[in-house]
């Protein structure tokens, strides 16, 4: 199966589940609400906006400067620097510096890098236990799912199916469909991973070159708990996520948490610089970044592809995403789902493998209007199509390039450049299609499972014009 | 590993993109005067729900010792700060007080088991966003305001500030750093199940601010 | 900008070929206020089927064969806010680095939607002569946030005292057209679709009108397969039917 037939039979998965399709409607439609509360003023969100990409713009601009500094001032804090290429890499380094501090348990906080890694698996595979301690990324563990959404990794389950998994697991707590209990079992189940892990994992918001600082944003305090009370911290991290200075931070803040979730702030917002330090009585005694390209570095071909590593990671255009309303995160097949995903992992594992993920989309706009840090979504993905159909293929400095070009396709373009580059026989294709409109096919593939076929005029517009007396020139 | 890194560093300086504008530092002032920011700061805290109380210097001790024994709290936790030593000087006879005077791995089983509450300090508030400031430290660590059920914060009133570009600017915290400081805007809460709210997942259910001048 | 005397319209290909009435109501209406309209025969397609398939060299020969049709410098209108779109959006990119990019940087200037000409220019006056009807608007995608025009259509139907406008559910929610995303996607495009022609059932409304043919040619072929749908129509023809009740029969 090639990737385009493969997404579409996830597609036709995903269309074919109500109870899905009516789990993300309800709460995406929320979500989209909550976002829009925070905005009252679409002047100030446009300043915002405007202030956040700057920062993200510029910190892409000096990122392999600033990846330095980072390292520098992390080092000087006593955090250990990793530089990992690939996801095997990655893998790797974390395992050994678990090996090395003889940890067997580990509770996690919600990453995604860490599931463009596939840590947990490679985890297990050398007999380490890895508990997500994210509620959502708890649940999805329990079924054994990747997560559908970047934010709300469990959004697709109802509090049926969330009782269920728990039943099925947990079979010594009473039955219960109430989210606070649900909740509070959850709670009672985690804590004792807490108090007794080895180590905890966790992801990265924004890494401050300028004091060595590393930020993460949470409700929950799962990821406070997982880098201070195991006696290891290791963090893992994209190379894109570096920012310049301290005072970058407040406008990402702000505009993350509120185009995410729609809150003013999280519950939490941890900003950690050191390992424990000496008098200290609690926290990590040691604390570990693990820096992943995995494919980020190639994306600087050009200013405008470039744009996609601006991303802050808050999931608001996934949420306003029409067609990821009616799909969900699983049928797109990749780490990274909706827009964001449509334009990065083309590029960040090739149009060869992910290529075909771009049309998935409407060119609707509505990601691009939401972005907070203004990435223009679907010209990337418009850009994308180009590239992936391509007439020449090549691998640099894309990889997969033209390798969805098809020649029946690309003929057809031809014919139709044709036809509507030379007046007179694009006259005579319209005199024909209202003339012989009765030939009009009543069926036309897909288009007419879900509508009439769209049938010719009578009279062209342009014959209508000219009988009407509206001239030429 | 020092592969990965030369080999990332390069790609990413062989790719080099053209300098953009240097943003400006992002400043939001507000003109809030001190009863402002002291009513945005509840405002917001509550909406969270977070408790909020405006009390004199001399009377949170007694207020704690009030409250928590009428909601049948009597196991405190606090540190060895000036906070701490007030509580300890004034605390209810009737309360079992835990210091947390030894590094964790000693006593995780009973911090995670056996404290009702903690009471600590904060180094400021945030009233745009109603938000704590902490900076722990040896005399007030990390998991004072995670682990226990309830987490009582003392916020001197004029430490109120605006907020978090206002704060980092006014302290100048670029210039060094805490081996950790926390934003603390609420008790703990999660939506990962059909998006709606529920308190208390992970870290306080209930979080308590004492705002004392 | 002062009302200009002649403007250019360019219909492009949905409208000339599906929907010429919507193009000729229009026409009227800037006839009707006085202004000379010139509709070049030449003219074919915006280049925005390739462009959003990917197809850029097809989409700029189509994109370059236009530039002769529309050589003074007067106001061109579209009916149509995805080609009014392309036109002002998209050519930009389109042509950078070509030998015609100047021209066409002067042509994707003078471009305007045809609502955005209709209020924004001509200020447009309108009498209602209809009988009291309920309509609802799905305004398109492009006319939303690619050229920001939404709001034009609701103000030139606020002025219709008889016409009761209705909002559906999520009215800013695509239609699931989106060109060959309809035929590449098509069991997606065919879910969207019909949750848009739900939302729009649910209001009650009699008609459904927009400033994009895409979408009603998506929309309105939906009513059409389910059948008992409201009426789908352009809103030039709509504008000009409510207000011109002789014309209205000949159309």
């Amino acid at each position: 199966m090639n990737q385009t037939q493969a997404f579409h039979h996830r597609i036709d998965a995903a269309l074919h589940n109500d109870q899905l399709r009516h789990n993300f409607r309800a709460a995406l439609t929320g979500i989209m609400a909550r976002r829009a509360e925070q905005f009252p003023d679409d002047g100030q969100l446009q300043a915002l906006r405007e202030q956040a990409r700057q920062v993200r713009a510029n910190s892409l601009v000096g990122q392999p400067d600033l990846l330095e500094r980072l390292e520098e001032k992390l080092i000087a804090n006593g955090i250990q620097v990793h530089w990992a290429e690939s996801p095997e890499q990655a893998n790797a380094i974390i395992q050994e510096i678990l090996a090395a501090a003889a940890a067997k348990t580990v509770v996690k906080g919600k990453s995604m890098v860490s599931e463009e890694t596939g840590l947990n698996d490679y985890l297990e595979r050398h007999g380490i236990e890895v508990i997500e301690s994210d509620l959502g990324e708890y649940i999805i563990q329990l079924a054994k799912e990747p997560p559908s959404h970047i934010v709300a990794p469990a959004i697709h389950k109802n509090r049926r199916e969330v009782a269920e998994l728990f039943r099925q697991f947990h079979p010594e707590i009473p039955y219960t469909e109430d989210i606070d209990e649900l909740t509070q079992s959850a709670r009672a189940i985690l804590r004792g991973k807490f108090a007794n892990a080895d180590a905890g994992i966790s992801g990265v918001n924004f890494a401050v070159a300028e004091t060595g600082t590393l930020c993460l944003v949470e409700n929950e305090g799962n990821g406070r708990l997982s880098t201070t009370a195991p006696r290891l911290h290791i963090a893992i991290t994209g190379v894109e996520k570096v920012v310049e200075k301290l005072s970058d931070v407040p406008p990402l803040l702000e505009i993350l948490t509120k185009s995410a979730t729609g809150q003013p702030i999280t519950t939490y917002f941890n900003m950690i610089s050191r390992p424990r330090q000496p008098g200290e009585l609690d926290g990590p005694e040691a604390v570990h970044l693990v820096l992943l390209d995995n494919g980020r570095s190639r994306i600087r071909i050009d200013e405008e592809l470039l744009e996609t590593l601006r991303c802050i990671r808050c999931g608001a255009c996934i949420n306003h995403c029409p067609v990821y309303v009616q799909l969900g995160g699983h049928a797109y097949g990749t780490v990274y789902p909706g827009p964001i995903g449509l334009a990065l992992e083309p590029q960040r594992i090739g149009l060869d493998k992910a290529g075909t993920l771009t049309s998935a989309c409407t060119l609707c706009g509505a990601c691009g209007e939401v972005c907070p840090v203004k990435i223009p979504l679907p010209k990337l993905i418009n850009r994308l199509r180009a590239e992936s159909v391509q007439a020449h293929h090549s691998t640099t400095p894309l990889a997969g390039r033209g390798s969805l070009r098809k020649p029946g396709e690309a003929a057809v373009w031809r014919l139709w450049q044709q036809l509507n580059s030379h007046p007179r026989l694009y006259r005579l294709f319209t005199l024909a299609a209202t003339r012989l409109r009765w030939l009009t096919p009543g069926r036309l593939g897909g288009w007419t499972r879900y509508r009439s076929a769209p049938r010719p005029a009578a009279r062209s517009l342009r014959e209508l014009a000219r009988r009407e007396g509206f001239a030429d020139e | 590993m020092n592969d990965a890194r030369q080999n990332i560093l390069s790609r990413l300086r062989a790719n080099r993109v053209q300098a953009t504008t240097v943003p400006a530092v992002y400043a939001k002032p507000l003109g809030w005067d001190h009863e402002r920011r002291i009513a945005e700061f509840t405002r917001c805290m509550q909406a969270v729900r977070g408790e909020v109380h405006r009390i004199a210097r001399s009377d949170w001790v007694d207020w704690i010792n009030r409250e928590m024994s009428a909601r049948g709290l009597r196991q405190p936790l606090v540190g060895r700060s000036t906070i701490a030593e007030q509580f300890a000087a004034g605390a209810a006879a009737g309360f079992k007080l835990t210091r947390y005077d030894r590094p964790i791995e000693a006593w995780k089983t009973d911090l995670f088991e056996q404290i009702d509450f903690s009471v600590t300090g904060t180094v400021a508030g945030l009233a745009e966003t109603g938000t704590l400031v902490l900076w722990p430290d040896t005399d007030e660590p990390r998991l004072m305001s995670l682990v226990p059920p309830l987490h009582i914060a003392i916020l001197e009133a004029d430490r109120l500030y605006e907020n978090f570009p206002a704060l980092i600017q006014a302290q100048d915290w670029a210039s060094g750093m805490p081996t950790n400081a926390l934003l603390i805007s609420g008790p703990s809460k999660t939506a990962d199940i059909e998006q709606t709210l529920a308190f208390g997942i992970h870290g306080p259910k209930a979080l308590i601010t004492l705002i004392v001048e | 900008m002062k009302t200009p005397n002649t403007v250019y319209f360019f219909a492009t290909c949905l409208v000339d070929l599906l929907y010429p009435a919507a193009g000729l109501a229009g026409m009227q209406l800037l006839r009707r206020a006085g202004i000379d309209v010139l509709f070049p025969q030449g003219q074919t397609c915006c280049g925005q089927p390739a462009f959003n398939s990917g197809y850029r060299p097809q989409a700029l020969g189509v994109a370059r064969a236009q530039l002769a049709c529309f050589p003074r410098d007067i106001p061109v209108v579209v009916p149509s806010g995805s080609c009014a779109g392309m036109l002002k959006h998209q050519w930009p990119e389109l042509f950078a680095g070509d030998q015609d990019e100047a021209r066409a940087l002067a042509l994707s200037k003078r471009t305007y939607e045809l609502t955005e000409f209709l209020v924004d220019v001509v200020d447009l006056r309108l009498t209602d002569l209809g009988e009291p009807t309920k309509i609802a608007i799905h305004t398109s995608c492009s006319a939303r946030r690619e050229m920001g025009v939404a709001d034009r259509i609701q103000s030139l139907v606020a002025q219709l005292e008889n016409v009761e406008v209705a909002v559906q559910d999520r009215q800013a929610e695509c239609c699931g057209f989106g060109g060959t995303f309809a035929v590449k996607q098509a069991d997606v495009s065919g879910a969207m679709v019909q949750d848009k022609t739900d939302a729009l059932r649910a209001t009650g409304a009699q008609r459904v009108i927009s400033q994009d043919c895409g979408c009603l040619v998506n929309i309105g072929g939906a009513f059409e397969k389910q059948g008992n749908g409201p009426i789908t129509q352009h809103v030039a023809e709509f504008l000009w039917q409510r207000t011109e009740a002789i014309h209205a029969e000949s159309l």
